[in-house]
């Protein structure tokens, strides 16, 4: 919890960060946190279209789903679950560091963390490319192997995968892009005890987009 | 002074700050302001050019129906103007309207903020918004398209004229709604003065609330659905394709499942400003504060489960349609307790009449018709009839042009002289609102008429029987749209030549005149603490106007 | 005598109420009762509008501003108030809303005696079918007083077919089927509009029903039937793309089902193969491996081009594949097009026979 120690309130000395609009420190963290979950709040809407879609379809078409279900790559989505879950618990602990002021292992912690989002966008690009190889793309792109027996409805499991995943991947672009710039931010020493709201709201973003991916992995790469 | 200074000295002695519009000069602090009573001349400045345009685009197409067919433009011109009349009013003017406009400039100042919580984000929400109507403008120049505001598929999917721009604006737009949402809520919590208790907002800013939260939980629904429908436009990915496995049906759920919610994005600030406008010329504290706040979150709520009245004759069950119209009438309801209390709150008044109290008068007669009739439409076997049909268009242009609309230009009125620190001329703004009401009821009243007789909506030509209501509506049509240029007309020589205007000209209770017109760059030279309430009269009295 | 005066009044007050609100004629069986809802909603709608107008104005009146300084009165209005806004009109709402939903049970629900008729919507016309009977563009001809069920769909875009004075209305969606039923009440002619925009001729997208006299229906209905065979009723309706005549859409189909290895199992001369031939296909009576009969008509012929095993000819195997995402909606369309050319008077009569080999497995 951010501390106002070294504000006076007696005299008009405030501290750099602290914006006109707010009367002190902690209002202004907890409206920026606040404004963060309304955010991820619209993000899980977003998503949840997509959830409707896929559930609706699946309801359509069990068998078609669960077959194109086994021909993607559950082990890459296993590593990709894996990774995206380590990278959380990485910027969760960059978030506990800033607070205690070691600049260095934040740094190191957000840097770790930003990886394993690229990792993760290497990995998820391998399976797309494997499944363009495969035929396995959208609508009247769907071409599979004939000796799959793939039926013509799992080209719809396809259509709800690539926009569900390549929304998400897009997500997991801007969390690096900002991780990137909050780790640039802390090597040049913008937080402190008394002010890492970046790091935080940051941080919380990019659990949110560890979160979608729980709930995608599951969904598509282990249909029964 | 009713608003207590605080400890902290003032920034600035009182009086020699200048005021937010002679500040800072330059075009890059207007480009670049992050005045949120600057951003909001931004956005008015932006939603007239909108109004005009889709004002443009719908006297053209009421035109074209002067005669059965074939009158000054071919059929798929036709098509297109009415698709981009619904886009440019719904997208580009009704949602960021009133919040762009009269949210910003006045939601700080009567919670007693310097600011809103992120005004660089309230920026970035302006040229989002900006953004997607250059967008739209782009596609509307390579001919814009046909497919309906609507974009039902498959014909959207698979439509030759440019829906890819447009779809993308009205997806841009969905950025700058959700923004806007996210600033007013956060602001609304954590930035109320000292003595601000939830109890003493002004209803203005209860509306604003409930704008706000279907804003941010709304508009992403539809940012994914324009997003499918897009893609599968451009690549045939089949999501509602039939010939795919694909259901065009479910395309209609995603999008009035935001469609609906969306109409109270755009009336709940339009009930907001009544309840201020209310409060300022009935000169007496609202009847039913409570119920009237209160009853913002039912509609809020139950507004989400309503969508399904749109589907009515779509192809959904008996069961989902019986549902979907029972929650529907509730929504009625929450609109009948505002309304009642509003009228109420005329019994053993003082009443003032000027421009804003008869854009009032207009907005009750006009709210409470197509509010019924909104009612009517949810009565599932009236539906059967009227569904696509003028009798709906009649219906939401009623509450849409009746609530929106009158109360758009009552707040311009009524908050002109806090904004400009100008008066405008009392006359021709009254002659300018009958003349707008009556047009208004002159226009949409046959096509109640219309819709029963069978005239189907997005209809180029049309049987000859339906010919004399067709022409009635278009001669109020001009009617109302010299009523606005009347109107605009009146402010803008306002503008350049209106006497000063005081703080209070109304000497109406609330906040915001209590500070100077127009207001200081940071509202006021140190934070406010309330300590009363805001419809409470406390000897204000009325500063004798212009004429 | 007194009810008699009674019913006479309702009846004045039901056709005067009608052409007040400018509605068409009451032709079906439901639409006199719609009508009564909707003088209802709309006249206690009109009336209570008026009546905030006028409260408001005389409310203005009486409690004029008389001084720049003058407030208003702190009224604090018992609960009553609140309970009077809030169950007036919940009273109406839910009322109306009871009623309606009551109506639209009864249009949902066809009598099980019903004629079908086959409604295919396309840009921009609508095609008619009777089951055993003729083809039809853009005019239905409908017995008065008998329920008539329209089985509809699309072969393009949604579309929407609305009678106004029936007070009927559904959409049509590619894809699947939607149903309508109805049951004319006054001979007579009576517009039909598309009411789903459909593209640039969707106002041009019109028909009309023609109800007839039960007996005089029957009457057109068999002279037709005898007629059929050589002739087909296809007055062109508008569409302002060139049109495509049948020979065209019938050359494409032929073209399309030797792309589309329809050939391999299907003959066009008679002869039963891996699939039942399809000379005389159309309008024939199937015996389905169900037991049941059908008579093949478009629906027919295109769920077995998506479907095939849901409706099988006895004595063929479900080795059919889906053509499911393998034709556009116009392919499909021209290859039902081409089946229905291929017509044989004599073959009409006799149901598929069987092939005379096994058929192999895939």
């Amino acid at each position: 919890m951010q501390t106002d120690a070294t504000i006076d309130h007696g005299h008009a000395e405030k501290p750099p960060h602290l914006r006109f609009q707010f009367s002190d420190s902690a209002r202004q963290f907890h409206a920026a946190k606040f404004g963060m979950w309304l955010f991820l709040g619209q993000e899980v809407m977003f998503f949840s279209a997509l959830l409707c879609a896929y559930a609706y379809y699946r309801n359509q078409f069990p068998v078609a789903w669960s077959m194109a279900s086994h021909r993607i790559n559950t082990t890459f989505g296993l590593l990709e679950t894996i990774d995206l879950l380590f990278s959380s618990f990485t910027v969760a602990l960059a978030i506990h560091f800033v607070r205690l002021g070691r600049r260095g292992i934040t740094t190191l912690l957000l840097f770790v963390t930003l990886c394993c989002g690229l990792i993760f966008l290497c990995m998820h690009s391998y399976e797309y490319y494997t499944e363009w190889h495969e035929g396995l793309l959208p609508g009247r792109f769907f071409h599979p192997e004939a000796e799959w027996h793939l039926p013509m409805e799992s080209a719809m499991f396809f259509s709800c995968y690539f926009f569900t995943t390549v929304l998400h991947s897009i997500h997991v672009i801007i969390g690096v892009g900002v991780l990137g710039v909050i780790m640039i931010f802390n090597i040049r020493g913008k937080y402190s005890p008394a002010y890492y709201t970046h790091v935080e709201v940051g941080g919380l973003y990019w659990h949110l987009v560890d979160l979608i991916w729980i709930f995608l992995f599951p969904l598509y790469y282990l249909v029964a | 002074m009713s608003l207590a200074a605080v400890e902290e000295e003032p920034r600035h002695p009182e009086g020699a700050e200048p005021d937010y519009i002679r500040g800072k000069s330059g075009v890059m602090s207007w480009v670049l302001t992050l005045d949120h009573k600057r951003i909001a001349l931004l956005y008015l400045g932006t939603v007239t050019l909108t109004f005009f345009l889709g004002g443009v685009f719908a006297l053209a197409l009421r035109t074209e129906l002067l005669v059965p067919e074939n009158g000054v433009m071919d059929a798929m011109t036709y098509n297109r103007m009415f698709t981009l009349h619904g886009v440019t009013m719904v997208f580009f003017f009704m949602i960021p309207a009133i919040p762009g406009v009269f949210g910003n400039f006045f939601l700080p100042i009567m919670i007693g903020a310097h600011d809103v919580a992120f005004p660089r984000l309230n920026l970035a929400s302006y040229y989002l918004y900006l953004a997607a109507v250059c967008l739209g403008l782009w596609g509307m120049i390579h001919g814009g398209t046909d497919t309906g505001w609507t974009f039902y598929t498959p014909y959207s999917t698979t439509t030759t004229t440019t829906v890819l721009p447009i779809l993308a604006a009205a997806f841009v737009n969905g950025f700058s709604s959700i923004l806007t949402g996210v600033n007013f809520i956060v602001t609304i919590h954590t930035l109320r003065a000292d003595g601000m208790h939830w109890m003493r907002l002004p209803l203005f800013i209860w509306a604003l609330y409930g704008t706000s939260v279907i804003q941010v939980l709304a508009t992403p629904v539809i940012g994914i659905t324009l997003a499918l429908c897009a893609v599968e436009h451009f690549l045939g990915t089949g999501i509602f394709d039939p010939a795919r496995g694909g259901d065009p049906i479910l395309f209609q759920h995603l999008f009035w499942f935001y469609s609906h919610p969306a109409v109270y994005i755009m009336v709940l600030p339009a009930f907001g400003v009544a309840s201020e406008l209310v409060g300022a010329f009935t000169r007496k504290p609202l009847v039913g504060y409570r119920m009237i706040a209160l009853s913002t979150f039912g509609i809020a709520f139950v507004g989400f489960l309503a969508w399904g009245h749109h589907l009515f004759t779509s192809g959904q069950s008996a069961v989902d349609a019986g549902v979907f119209g029972f929650l529907s009438m509730l929504i009625g309801v929450f609109t009948a307790i505002k309304m009642f209390n509003w009228v109420g709150s005329m019994y053993k008044a003082s009443i003032v009449m000027a421009a804003p109290f008869i854009y009032t008068l207009g907005f009750f007669f006009l709210t409470v018709f197509g509010g019924m009739t909104g009612v009517a439409l949810a009565t599932i076997s009236l539906d059967v009839h009227w569904q696509d049909t003028y009798f709906v268009v009649a219906h939401f242009h009623f509450i849409m042009a009746g609530a929106v609309v009158m109360m758009f230009l009552g707040a311009l009125h009524y908050w002109f002289p806090k904004m400009f620190g100008k008066l405008y001329t009392e006359g021709p703004a009254m002659v300018g609102a009958v003349l707008v009401i009556l047009g208004f009821i002159g226009t949409f009243t046959p096509q109640f008429f219309l819709g029963n007789e069978g005239m189907p909506r997005r209809y180029y030509s049309y049987p000859a029987h339906f010919q004399w209501l067709h022409v009635t509506s278009t001669i109020f049509a001009y009617i109302l749209f010299l009523g606005l240029l009347l109107v605009l007309i009146n402010l803008i020589v306002a503008l350049a030549n209106g006497k000063q205007a005081p703080n209070n000209p109304w000497g109406a209770p609330q906040y915001e005149w209590d500070i100077p017109s127009p207001p200081t760059e940071h509202n006021f030279p140190a934070t406010p603490v309330i300590n009363r309430d805001p419809y409470e009269y406390r000897g204000q009295e009325i500063i004798e106007n212009a004429n | 005598m007194k009810v008699g005066v009674m019913i006479l009044a309702a009846a004045f007050y039901n056709e005067w109420m009608r052409k007040l609100l400018n509605l068409p004629p009451q032709a079906s069986s439901i639409a006199e009762g719609v009508d009564n809802l909707l003088f209802f909603v709309i006249a206690v709608t009109t009336l209570v509008s008026i009546g905030f107008a006028l409260v408001a104005l005389v409310l203005w009146a009486v409690y004029r501003n008389k001084g720049k300084g003058t407030v208003g009165q702190v009224v604090h209005p018992g609960i009553m108030f609140e309970v009077v806004a809030i169950s007036g009109p919940l009273f109406f709402f839910l009322l109306w809303f009871f009623i309606g939903f009551r109506q639209y049970v009864e249009m949902e629900s066809p009598p099980d005696d019903a004629m079908e008729v086959y409604v295919m919507g396309k840009k921009w016309m609508w095609k008619f079918a009777y089951p055993d009977g003729p083809n039809a563009v853009g005019t239905l001809h409908v017995p008065v007083g008998r329920p008539v069920k329209l089985l509809m769909t699309s072969r393009d875009v949604i579309h929407s077919f609305f009678i106004p004075a029936f007070r009927m209305k559904k959409d049509i969606v590619p894809g699947r089927y939607s149903e309508l039923w109805f049951t004319a009440t006054e001979p007579g002619s009576y517009e039909v509009f598309c009411a789903e925009y459909c593209g640039t001729g969707h106002s041009m997208m019109r028909g009309e029903v023609v109800a007839m006299k039960a007996d005089e229906f029957d009457q057109w209905l068999a002279q037709q039937r005898n007629g059929f065979a050589s002739r087909q009723q296809d007055s062109a309706v508008s569409t302002e793309e060139a049109p495509r005549t049948e020979a065209n859409m019938v050359l494409q189909g032929q073209r399309l089902a030797g792309e589309k290895g329809c050939f391999k199992c299907h003959s066009v001369d008679g002869q039963p193969h891996i699939g039942p031939t399809w000379l005389g296909l159309y309008h024939r009576h199937e015996h389905l491996s169900t037991g049941e009969t059908i008579n093949v008509d478009e629906p027919y012929i295109t769920e077995s081009m998506m479907d095939p095993t849901a409706k099988l000819v006895a004595g063929y195997g479900p080795v059919m594949p889906t053509y499911m995402g393998k034709l556009t909606a116009p392919e499909t369309a021209a290859i039902v097009e081409f089946i229905k050319s291929l017509r044989n008077p004599e073959l009409q009569a006799q149901p598929s026979e069987p092939p005379t080999y096994e058929p192999s497995r895939r």
